[in-house]
């Protein structure tokens, strides 16, 4: 499976409870693996550790168990290699809009010469329609806005791995859905590969090229794989329509509201350890014959 | 409207001042005696005997005297209210920034060390309620100048604020903050220079504030200590001239001084406060 540019083996998460040798395991045994290039969503109820995993991926938090790989070297720690959004923007608010980019261009290519840097930042400031606003403070932006500047910081970097967690849950419908339209405008002409957190099924099905589907915590894991068999380029209006649409988003909804709670905690423990190192089924909905059994489609990966 | 709400702020602070020089002045200057004299008075010559507060128009044309040639110099007992006043001014100032020297490092250290945040904390905890004056004595016999003891109290009194208030900002700088420098490799020194430290310095500031606060607070007593110049000293000398007007008058011109230590760090907190 080495072929997969980012690489998940067995990734837990555990926390030693408190007074008791039992430790809490938030997920365990989290297999899969990115492409280059792909759009990957991960989806879970609260509490199964999505975030814990994306801040691995991002080095800012440690495994207890297991290892992730990116292009054959193992993730250790943060680096402009790996950005990230935050769900909360995370701009420096005593910086300008311009100066909350430029920082982290400076900082991803230190030799740079400062109008090198201005013209690099702005490039990205006008790919997120925000040019105008550069020497706004975060504080006089609108909440959509601070995220966009979010993403074009990131973009700016040019990460080999872009990671977001919850990148819009903050924002309200109307601005989501633009800056969703955004995200896909950038991502066709940039083919980053991302890996994102959503608690949103037709936010994973309009982005993504897979969703990861996990099982509720404590002990979660990644269940299965989802196919977005949707040709691209997608928009929001016109996706709807496609035939594919709501076989994944019924797939994707019968799993969040049935199946994440029957597969989840210790109740599948013996059965899942014989499928240990494997990764997730890997499951199109898309393209199935819409009376079979979700089961039939259920093969290893590995 | 808004200029109509200070416009009345200003009339009523200007109805109470009024009014309260007004009472200060009546009940002070209207004591003359019509009854003919007691047979003590006529043996203490004639004279009232009665020491009283001197009334407001006294203090004004004092004021007035002293602000009109503020820096004379007649003398060790004998100097303008300017030169007192720069004398603590200069004890002070040096004290203040002497524990800025120190305090800020050393907030520094302990917000972001939780390791020496428990080793230091003791020390803390027991050192900041001392009152400074009470270090003047050994101040006193180890630097053996009164002058250089005067700022060691200073000194002493100014690093508490500075210090925690450092650690405070420093410790609760948010996360994601410290997660955008850690995802951007930034080294320890730029976190700190370009992300904690301007995160942090409204807070730093405010412990500044009440640093130098407490620092005027305290430099009247110290002079009243260790005398010779100083507008601690000022008082209490004439305290022991019984001059009771020019008392009043350098307590105005220490609540004076005091407000304007605290508009000038107030505007430059100012320049470092950002808004969330």
């Amino acid at each position: 499976m080495s072929s997969h540019f980012v690489e998940v083996q067995g990734l837990a998460k555990r926390y030693p409870s408190p007074g008791g040798a039992q430790a809490l395991t938030v997920f365990e045994n989290a297999n899969f693996g990115i492409n280059k290039g792909e759009f990957v969503c991960i989806i879970g109820h609260s509490g199964c550790g999505k975030s814990t995993i994306l801040n691995i991926l991002a080095g800012l938090d440690e495994a207890s168990d297991g290892v992730v790989i990116m292009n054959g070297k193992e993730v250790s720690g943060p680096s402009l290699e790996r950005g990230v959004v935050f769900q909360n923007y995370s701009l420096l608010p005593w910086r300008s809009t311009l100066k909350n980019i430029t920082f982290a261009v400076q900082a991803r290519w230190p030799g740079w010469s400062r109008d090198q840097v201005v013209e690099h930042s702005m490039k990205f400031l006008e790919l997120v329609g925000l040019k105008g606003v550069e020497q706004r403070k975060p504080s006089q932006l609108s909440g959509g806005m601070r995220q966009r500047v979010s993403i074009a910081r990131a973009f700016a970097t040019q990460p080999q791995l872009l990671l977001m967690d919850e990148p819009f849950g903050a924002l309200d419908a109307l601005t989501r859905g633009m800056i969703q339209e955004e995200l896909i405008k950038i991502w066709e002409e940039t083919h980053q590969t991302v890996f994102m957190i959503t608690h949103d099924v037709d936010e994973a099905i309009l982005l993504s090229d897979r969703i990861l589907l996990m099982t509720n915590g404590p002990q979660a894991r990644v269940a299965e794989s989802v196919q977005v068999s949707i040709p691209r380029p997608r928009s929001r209006t016109d996706i709807i329509h496609h035939p594919a649409y709501y076989k994944i988003r019924n797939h994707l909804v019968d799993f969040l509201v049935n199946r994440s709670k029957e597969l989840s905690g210790s109740a599948q423990r013996q059965d899942f350890s014989a499928v240990d190192s494997t990764h997730p089924a890997v499951v199109d909905p898309g393209t199935a014959a819409e009376t079979a059994p979700t089961i039939t489609y259920r093969q290893a990966a590995g | 409207m808004h200029k109509s709400l200070s416009f009345r702020a200003a009339v009523v602070s200007l109805v109470l001042l009024t009014l309260f020089l007004g009472i200060w002045e009546g009940l002070n200057s209207a004591v003359k005696d019509k009854a003919p004299l007691s047979e003590y008075e006529l043996l203490m010559g004639g004279a009232s005997q009665e020491a009283r507060v001197p009334p407001p128009s006294d203090v004004f044309r004092l004021a007035m005297e002293e602000l009109g040639n503020p820096f004379y110099d007649a003398g060790p007992n004998d100097k303008g209210i300017g030169i007192q006043l720069g004398y603590s001014l200069y004890r002070v100032l040096t004290g203040f920034f002497l524990a800025a020297l120190i305090a800020l490092p050393i907030g520094f250290l302990v917000g972001m060390s939780p390791l020496m945040h428990k080793a230091l904390n003791p020390f803390i905890q027991v050192l900041r309620p001392i009152s400074p004056l009470a270090w003047m004595p050994l101040a006193l016999f180890i630097i053996k100048d009164s002058e250089t003891s005067a700022i060691f109290v200073i000194f002493i009194c100014s690093i508490w604020p500075m210090l925690i208030n450092t650690a405070f900002g420093v410790a609760n700088v948010r996360q994601d903050w410290v997660n955008v420098a850690r995802t951007h490799e930034l080294g320890p020194l730029q976190t700190a220079f370009q992300v904690i430290l301007p995160a942090a310095a409204p807070t730093i500031l405010t412990g500044m504030r009440i640093s130098i606060g407490i620092a005027w607070l305290v430099i009247v007593a110290a002079e009243m200590l260790v005398g010779g110049t100083g507008i601690g000293y000022y008082v209490w000398n004439e305290w022991n001239n019984l001059d009771l007007a020019s008392v009043i008058f350098s307590i105005v011109m220490i609540g004076m001084v005091g407000m304007l230590l605290d508009i000038a760090l107030g505007s430059i907190s100012r320049l470092v406060e950002y808004e969330e």
